[in-house]
C-alpha cells in the first residue's frame, strides 16, 4: 500500500525526522489558510498524488505571495497529472499540500528497501539527490552508498555514521543526519514498511536537515497490525475495481487489453496472460481466484470481469487440486446462467475429476466453448474475439 | 530416491487440528505419507486422525522422532511457528501459509542462521504448495494424482504451474522424482539454487524443470549455478512476459522493481546461461522431453 508524501512526512516526523512547516489542503481557500498559518513569503504547492517526479509534470508549483498560492491550488486541483509512474492515463489531483519553502545548500538522496537479495533492509544513499535513483545510478554509479541492517540487530549508530561521512557531510550535521537515518530506519520497523525514500534530504543554508520529499510503501500482508497505517489509504488513488476485487478477496490488476481472465495460482494466471498475447491477444486483467474456487468467488469474479466495458471475450482457466473440476464447472454454469455474459466465454478445466467438470459445462446448454489444453484456451478466446468483433 | 522426503519420512503438522490442517493431512496419510503426529497448543495428549496431537512441536519431536514438519497456522502466527520448528530440531520445515508479512520472514531467516549446520532447518515456502516425492509422500496441498515416478526433478514458485508442469509431462510419458514448491513470497526459505543442489546430487533425477516469474534475483543465481556447477538438464520457464512493471501480480514477490526483475531479462539470463527455456506455458512438457532428448549430447560441465 502506498500514501501519500504529507502522510509519509507526518509519520516520519513522529520517528524524528525533520520536516518543512506545512499543511494539507483541499481547496483554493485551505491552502491560502495553510500558507497563512506557515507564515513566511514564499511557499510550494505540491500534488497529492500517488506517484513521483510531480514536479516535471508541473504538479509543484513555487508561489511568492497568497493570491499565487491561490492560482496555483485552482491549477492544480481537479487536474490530470501525468507522469512516467501514473501511465498515460495520469491520476487527478484531490488533495495539496502547501510547504514553507526552505533554502536549499544542498541536495541528498536516502532510500530504506527491503533488498530481496540479501533478504534484509537495505540503505542507499547518495549526495546527489534531487533526481531518481535510477538516474543517479546511471549518472554518479560511484556517488552511491549501500548499508545492509542486521536484523537482530537493527541499524547502529556507526553504521549511520558511516553514510553521514561518506555522503560528505560537515562534522557538525553528521549527529542529525544519524537522527535521520535512525528515525526512518525505526518507522520501517515499527510500521512494517517496504520502501522509505527521502529526496531530495535537503541542507539548508541555516544548517538544518529537512525531509523535503518522502514516499513510503507497506506491506499489504502486515496491515492487519497496522490499524494506523491502513487508515491512511486513499481508494481515490486506486483502479476502482481493484478496490472491489479487494473486498471480494480476489487478486485482481486491470490491464489495457480485451481478453478479461479468470484463472487459479498467481503463476498460471500470469503464464494463461502470456499465452494469450502469444496468440495474437491481450490480456484485459490479471485474477488470481485463488485456491478456493468456490461457486460464490467465480461469480464475484465474472461480476468484476464484466464490469470492465474493454472486454470482449473472456477465458476460465482453471487447475483443479484439491477443489475438483465438477465442483468448478457447478460454479462456472451457476455465474454464467445467473450474468449472462454479453462475450463469448471459454472455459478450460484441468486436474482433479476434469471429464465430469467437462461434462457439466457440456451440457449446461450454454454457449460455452471448452478447451482441453492451456494453448486451445488461449488460440480459442482468441479467436473467440475475433469472431465478435467481425 | 528423491529429494528432502520419501515414504519414511516421520511428519508432523502444525495447526493438525484445524479445517485445513485436518483436510490435507487425511489426503496426505491418503497417498501413503508417514504422517507421526501433530501440534495444536491446548489440544496436547488428545487423538486425531488416530494420530496423537501435542502442545508443542519440541514435545511432538521427543515423542515422534518427528523429521519434518508442515505448518498451517495463520498467517500473524506463521513466524512464530517455524521459529518453534526449527528450534525443537525438525530438519525440514515447510510452510504452506500465504499472506506472511515479509519483515517477520526476514526475522525467521536471521533466526535459522543462528543454529550449527549439523542440526539447521531447511525451510521450504511459505506460500506455496509444498512437495511431493512422487509415488512415495507429500507434504503440502497438491493433487497427489497428477504426479507419476520418474527421473525429472521440479521446482517451482508458483503452485498451479507446477501442476500444469507435471501433468504435461505425464502426457509425454515423463514423471517426476520430486516437485518443490519454493514459494510466491519476496522473502522466502530455500531458494530455486538450494533445491537444484539437491537435485544434481539426486541420483534417480535426470533432468530439472525450474518455474519461475517476475520480480527477485534467484532465477539469475540459479541460471549461474547451472552453468557452473551442474551436469544435469535444466528447463527454464518464466511466467509474466506480460505483467507490467511495478503491479504486484498476486504472489506479494511477483513484482517488477528493479533491473532484472522482468520475465524477458530472466529469460534472456537463462539463455545465455546454457538452459533449454520452454517459450511458453504450454510447452513446459515438451521442453523438457527435448532436454532429456538431449542430454547425453550436452556438454558436460566440470564444476570447479
Amino acid at each position: 500500500m502506498e500514501i501519500h508524501e504529507y502522510q509519509a512526512k507526518e509519520l516520519l516526523a513522529g520517528f524524528g525526522v525533520a520536516i518543512p512547516r506545512g499543511g494539507v489542503a483541499y481547496s483554493p481557500e485551505q491552502a491560502v489558510y495553510r500558507a497563512a498559518e506557515i507564515g513566511g513569503a514564499r511557499w510550494v504547492v505540491k500534488a497529492q498524488i500517488h506517484s513521483g517526479a510531480r514536479g516535471k509534470a508541473g504538479g509543484v508549483k513555487v508561489c511568492s505571495s497568497e493570491d499565487e498560492v491561490r492560482q496555483a491550488a485552482k491549477a492544480l486541483l481537479g487536474k490530470k497529472l501525468v507522469t512516467h509512474q501514473t501511465g498515460p492515463e495520469g491520476r487527478v489531483v484531490h488533495r495539496l499540500y502547501v510547504e514553507q519553502a526552505v533554502p536549499i545548500a544542498r541536495e541528498l538522496y536516502i532510500g530504506f528497501v527491503l533488498d530481496r537479495k540479501s533478504q534484509r533492509i537495505m540503505i542507499v544513499a547518495s549526495a546527489n539527490g534531487g533526481m531518481e535513483i535510477e538516474e543517479v545510478a546511471k549518472r554518479h554509479p560511484d556517488s552511491i552508498v549501500r548499508e545492509v541492517v542486521e536484523p537482530a540487530i537493527g541499524l547502529s549508530a556507526f553504521q549511520a555514521r558511516e553514510i553521514a561521512f561518506a555522503l560528505g557531510l560537515p562534522a557538525a550535521q553528521v549527529n542529525r543526519m544519524v537522527t535521520v537515518l535512525l528515525g526512518c530506519h525505526r518507522a520501517f520497523r515499527e510500521l512494517d514498511a517496504t520502501m522509505v525514500e527521502i529526496n531530495p534530504l535537503v541542507l539548508t543554508e541555516d544548517t538544518q536537515i529537512l525531509a523535503l520529499d518522502a514516499k513510503m510503501a507497506f506491506d499489504d500482508n502486515a496491515l492487519f497490525r497496522r490499524p494506523n497505517v491502513a487508515e491512511l489509504r486513499d481508494y481515490a488513488e486506486e483502479d476502482p475495481r481493484e478496490a472491489q476485487a479487494a473486498e471480494y478477496g480476489l487478486n485482481y490488476v486491470a490491464l489495457d487489453g480485451d481478453i478479461g481472465c479468470i484463472i487459479n495460482g498467481a503463476g498460471l494466471a500470469m503464464a494463461t496472460m502470456d499465452m494469450i498475447k502469444h496468440a495474437g491477444g491481450e490480456p484485459a486483467n490479471f485474477l488470481d481466484i485463488g485456491g478456493g474456487a468456490s461457486p460464490e468467488r467465480v461469480a464475484n469474479a465474472f461480476k468484476l470481469v464484466l464490469s470492465d466495458v474493454k472486454v470482449s471475450a473472456m477465458l476460465v482457466n482453471i487447475f483443479a487440486g484439491i477443489n475438483r473440476c465438477d465442483w468448478v464447472a457447478q460454479g462456472v454454469v451457476q455465474a454464467a446462467r445467473e450474468l449472462k455474459p454479453r462475450v463469448p466465454l471459454v472455459v478450460r478445466l484441468a486436474g482433479t475429476n476434469v471429464e465430469e467438470g467437462r461434462r457439466i459445462i457440456r451440457e449446461s446448454g450454454l454457449p460455452i466453448i471448452s478447451a482441453d489444453t492451456l494453448a486451445e484456451a488461449a488460440d480459442r478466446v482468441v479467436a473467440a474475439k475475433q469472431g465478435v468483433s467481425a | 530416491m528423491s529429494i528432502l522426503i520419501d515414504e519414511k519420512t516421520r511428519v508432523i503438522i502444525q495447526g493438525f487440528t484445524g479445517d485445513k490442517g485436518t483436510f490435507h493431512a487425511k489426503e496426505m496419510i491418503a497417498y501413503g505419507t508417514n504422517v507421526v503426529g501433530g501440534v495444536t497448543p491446548g489440544k496436547g495428549g488428545t487423538r486425531h486422525l488416530d494420530r496423537p496431537v501435542f502442545n508443542t512441536v519440541k514435545e511432538a519431536v521427543s515423542e515422534t522422532a518427528a523429521e519434518a514438519t508442515l505448518i498451517f497456522v495463520p498467517a500473524p502466527f506463521c513466524a512464530d511457528a517455524i521459529m518453534e520448528a526449527a528450534n525443537a530440531g525438525v530438519r525440514l520445515v515447510c510452510c504452506i501459509t500465504d499472506g506472511i508479512p515479509a519483515q517477520d520472514m526476514m526475522m525467521v531467516k536471521r533466526y535459522m542462521l543462528r543454529f550449527p549446520k549439523e542440526r539447521k532447518a531447511t525451510l521450504i515456502g511459505p506460500n506455496c504448495a509444498g512437495i511431493i516425492s512422487a509415488g512415495k509422500a507429500m507434504l503440502g496441498i497438491m493433487p497427489g494424482h497428477i504426479y507419476k515416478r520418474g527421473s525429472v526433478g521440479v521446482v517451482t514458485r508458483s503452485g498451479t504451474l507446477g501442476y500444469e508442469a507435471a501433468s504435461q509431462m505425464n502426457e509425454l510419458g515423463i514423471g517426476q522424482t520430486t516437485s518443490v514448491g519454493i514459494g510466491g513470497d519476496p522473502i522466502n526459505g530455500s531458494s530455486f539454487v538450494d533445491m537444484l543442489k539437491l537435485f544434481e546430487e539426486d541420483p534417480e533425477t535426470e533432468a530439472v524443470m525450474m518455474i519461475g516469474e517476475i520480480g527477485g534475483p534467484q532465477e539469475a543465481e540459479a541460471s549461474l549455478f547451472v552453468k557452473e556447477n551442474m551436469r544435469k538438464p535444466v528447463v527454464g520457464y518464466v511466467a509474466g512476459l506480460t505483467a507490467p512493471s511495478g503491479r504486484r501480480m498476486g504472489h506479494a514477490g511477483a513484482i517488477i522493481s528493479a533491473f532484472g526483475d522482468s520475465a524477458a531479462e530472466k529469460v534472456e539470463i537463462m539463455r545465455t546461461a546454457g538452459l533449454t527455456v520452454a517459450p511458453s506455458a504450454a510447452e513446459l512438457g515438451s521442453a523438457v522431453a527435448e532436454a532429456l532428448r538431449k542430454a547425453p549430447s550436452r556438454p558436460v560441465m566440470v564444476g570447479t
